[in-house]
């Protein structure tokens, strides 16, 4: 019986003060995410889970909406002078969270910051950037190398986060220690692998729309945990909840579910000619790729490992995205298709095929799904589980013949695309090379209109189903738990939680 | 005595050596690019250089290794590449808290296993004995994280009674650390309560078949003084043992529990840093780590030369 005695003793002890015990203040709103952040500075911030903490602390030149347009946020204003110079007018009277002002040298400082900083994660995305003029206190303009339209939604992501000059000068590369940025919450403390704690920040250009006074972050790695946290109340919102729980949580009267599609895709990556291992068939001959996405249910992956609740695509970008082409749908599997191919390429069957798969749960799973499939078309598939970070350097050295691997996903379409399949890119590890797509990547650089744009991401979305360098396979959506009280959530497709407009109810 | 313990002190220095090599040999063999994990998802090929050469990773290996060794030795373990915060820092905030953990893990199995053993060996071959011994298969059999979530889902979801996750410092508040930490420890305890039993009772029936048993009770002393006052005394000596062995095993053993109730201890610390490669923060802590074990043992001579006056002659 001790026990069970000294369980009930402790309980007995600590249960008034405990699922209730509160040292926050009222409206505390306490998120679930999925790891602990990296460093909390735009300019060095990698992950994802960072970008989430940063949806409260910094604010951006722009940002995008429920509908995916790009939206003025420090900026009120903003327009293309001409193809190469973007100029953004200010809102007045803001202040960053140490009380110096917001203006245009302030955007100037964190654009070169993220250009010149050692360590930057941004000096990829924005480095068609050529220089920043400051114009007056209210008015930058931004100049380009060359026309880059997709240039704008770089900057509603962190790239277009401003620091304070102030602080960032002072704390140089620990600034993520101690971030001061222009969010509705300023930075109060970090416990790593515990917590990140933001309070309300009563300057804010928009405080009127802030009705949360404290934000806390806690990292449960487990998305059983989480949701246990969520349903014990412990949390008042959880993000990536797993597809096989969505259902658990929508039966659940004090809980909802948020379930919206996202940015990024879920893909097969063949290698067509990286590293030094003798090239394959399938890295040889694109109707021997054309066999194997012939040989794949897109859907069926999509019902065996996701409950059914992602989009299947044959495109870089799902429907959600205005860069959609809507006549490039994702075909049904063709078994008799793929084995004709098969006999067309002279290849012959069973054909050994090594897919390298991350460790993760849900991706053993749908590989053992795609080996399942392929079998029936002659390919002997042989999974290689992988953990996340070797993968990652097999990946970039080309060591490995067929990757299901995804992307987490940008605003516009060239986020998605160029980086991954023009020749000679840094993401090109497939080392996929046509004249064709690259030249149809240019021009939508260099071009404004949507709808002409949209018209030449579906030329290339043919001609990669064509060569198949990559099988995108299906979009995943935004999965969020929340209490059932909270209100003003906006299901915008970055998945990130914006605090402002949320109201956590009685 | 000086000698002895002089000998000791001197062989501390090159076994710290030694474990330096090693921890950061054995690191470099970890498949992986750490540069890769930094540069995040667009892996630009500059940032990547620039990553590279600031964290010296274009470096030989030897000037790398003297390059940290060298600044370990003037009290910097570094900087974690992840978080961008001292090594230092992190381990003084994380090593409190597994401690925390461990020693109430530790006062669990005690309080579970001893009595349950002393009662399985007084009781032996009776109901008693049997519904011992299945409780403790069953504790040993248990894996942790199943048992944790089982916990979380029944006493936190169901019940409402405890926290399902995160941690309080004693400090901030001791009865809101109590309730996060009691199922975390009550799940490291477990198994380990389940071997203290199995020893206590192994223990306990080889004392209570001892003559001085026998003259006790020819005696006529009470039952429970005989069985506590005699033969508990002398089973002790191995459990004891054992359980300080095994306490050791707690602070290492605790990764996976820590991970369910996302305790932000030393385990979930250096798992973090393997998964991200991170190598500061898995050289830092695993060289404070082998540090504590060597100075616990240096301890436990001095306190062992004290105890045996033959070694202060010797």
């Amino acid at each position: 019986m001790r026990p069970i005695l000294l369980l009930a003793a402790v309980v007995a002890v600590t249960l008034p003060l405990t699922v209730h015990a509160q040292t926050n203040p009222p409206q505390t709103l306490r998120i679930g995410i999925a790891d602990d952040a990296d460093a909390l500075d735009p300019t060095l911030s990698r992950t994802l889970v960072g970008r989430f903490v940063f949806a409260s602390l910094c604010d951006k030149l722009v940002d995008i909406d429920v509908k995916l347009n790009i939206v003025p946020q420090l900026a009120a204003s903003y327009a293309w002078i001409d193809s190469k110079t973007l100029e953004f007018k200010l809102r007045p009277g803001m202040k960053f969270h140490d009380m110096t002002p917001v203006d245009a040298e302030a955007v100037k400082f964190s654009l070169e910051r993220h250009l010149t900083l050692a360590g930057s994660t941004r000096k990829g995305e924005i480095g068609s950037l050529d220089h920043v003029m400051v114009v007056d206190p209210l008015t930058v303009r931004l100049v380009l190398k060359a026309p880059n339209s997709p240039f704008l939604a770089q900057l509603s992501d962190r790239s277009g986060m401003i620091v304070s000059p102030k602080a960032a000068m002072a704390a140089g590369a620990n600034f993520g220690q101690n971030p001061v940025c222009a969010g509705p919450f300023k930075f109060t403390e970090r416990v790593p692998q515990d917590r990140i704690v933001v309070d309300r920040f009563p300057e804010y250009w928009d405080a009127g729309n802030v009705h949360v006074n404290r934000v806390v972050y806690q990292p449960i790695v487990d998305a059983t945990i989480r949701l246990a946290n969520l349903r014990a109340g412990t949390l008042e919102m959880a993000e990536r909840i797993s597809p096989t729980d969505i259902a658990q949580v929508k039966a659940d009267p004090k809980l909802r579910a948020e379930v919206f599609d996202g940015l990024g895709f879920q893909s097969l990556a063949f290698n067509i000619d990286n590293g030094k291992q003798p090239r394959t068939a399938m890295m040889k001959d694109a109707r021997v790729r054309q066999a194997f996405a012939a040989a794949i249910d897109r859907q069926a992956i999509n019902d065996v490992v996701y409950n059914g609740l992602f989009t299947p695509i044959a495109q870089a970008v799902p429907p959600n995205s205005p860069f959609y082409a809507p006549e490039v749908k994702p075909v049904g599997r063709d078994i008799a298709k793929a084995k004709r191919l098969l006999v067309e390429a002279g290849v012959k069957t069973p054909l050994t095929v090594e897919l390298m798969i991350t460790n993760a749960a849900d991706q053993r799973q749908t590989g053992e799904v795609i080996q399942s499939m392929a079998a029936e078309a002659g390919f002997d598939v042989k999974l290689r589980a992988t953990e996340f970070v070797t993968a990652l350097k097999a990946q970039s050295e080309g060591d490995f013949e067929v990757f299901l691997i995804g992307w987490s996903g940008r605003a516009d379409a060239d986020g998605n695309l160029y980086n991954a399949i023009h020749t000679g890119t840094p993401l090109n590890d497939v080392k996929y090379s046509s004249a064709l797509v690259d030249s149809l990547l240019e021009q939508t650089r260099a071009e404004t209109d949507l709808a002409v744009r949209r018209g030449l991401y579906g030329k290339i979305a043919a001609q990669l189903n064509i060569d198949v360098p990559v099988m995108y396979i299906y979009s995943p959506k935004v999965l969020i738990g929340m209490n059932a009280k909270i209100t003003g959530f906006a299901p915008i497709a970055d998945g990130l939680i914006r605090i402002k407009g949320l109201k956590m109810g009685q | 005595m000086k000698s002895h313990l002089g000998a000791r002190i001197a062989q501390i220095i090159p076994t710290i050596f030694l474990v330096s090599i090693m921890v950061f040999c054995l690191q470099q063999l970890m498949p992986g690019d750490p540069a890769l994990v930094l540069a995040g998802e667009e892996r630009d090929p500059a940032v990547l250089a620039q990553i590279r050469q600031e964290l010296w990773l274009d470096r030989p290996l030897v000037i790398q290794y003297f390059h940290w060794i060298g600044n370990v030795l003037q009290g910097d373990l570094g900087f974690s590449w992840r978080i961008r915060q001292p090594v230092l820092q992190l381990v003084a905030t994380k090593l409190p808290v597994t401690m925390q953990l461990a020693a109430m893990a530790f006062v669990i199995s005690v309080s579970i296993g001893v009595p349950m053993g002393i009662l399985s060996a007084v009781k032996k071959n009776t109901f008693w004995d049997y519904v011992a011994n299945g409780i403790g298969l069953a504790g040993l059999s248990t894996p942790n994280f199943w048992l944790g979530i089982m916990l979380i889902l029944v006493v936190s979801v169901q019940l409402g009674w405890l926290p399902p996750s995160g941690y309080v410092p004693l400090t901030e508040d001791w009865r809101q650390s109590l309730a996060t930490t009691i199922m975390p420890a009550f799940v490291l305890g477990n198994a380990l309560a389940a071997v203290l039993m199995r020893h206590t009772r192994s223990a306990m029936l080889t004392a209570l078949e001892q003559d001085y048993v026998r003259t006790a009770r020819a005696k006529g002393l009470v039952e429970y003084k005989v069985v506590l006052r005699h033969a508990l005394r002398n089973a002790l000596v191995p459990v004891v043992t054992l359980g300080a062995l095994e306490l050791g095993t707690l602070l290492s053993g605790a990764v996976l529990t820590e991970q369910v109730f996302s305790i932000p201890g030393f385990g979930k610390l250096i798992v973090d840093a393997v998964f991200n490669r991170d190598y500061p923060v898995v050289q830092g802590v695993v060289l404070v780590t082998a540090t504590v074990y060597i100075g616990l043992n240096l301890l436990a001579d001095i306190i062992y030369v004290f105890l045996n006056p033959r070694l202060r002659t010797s």
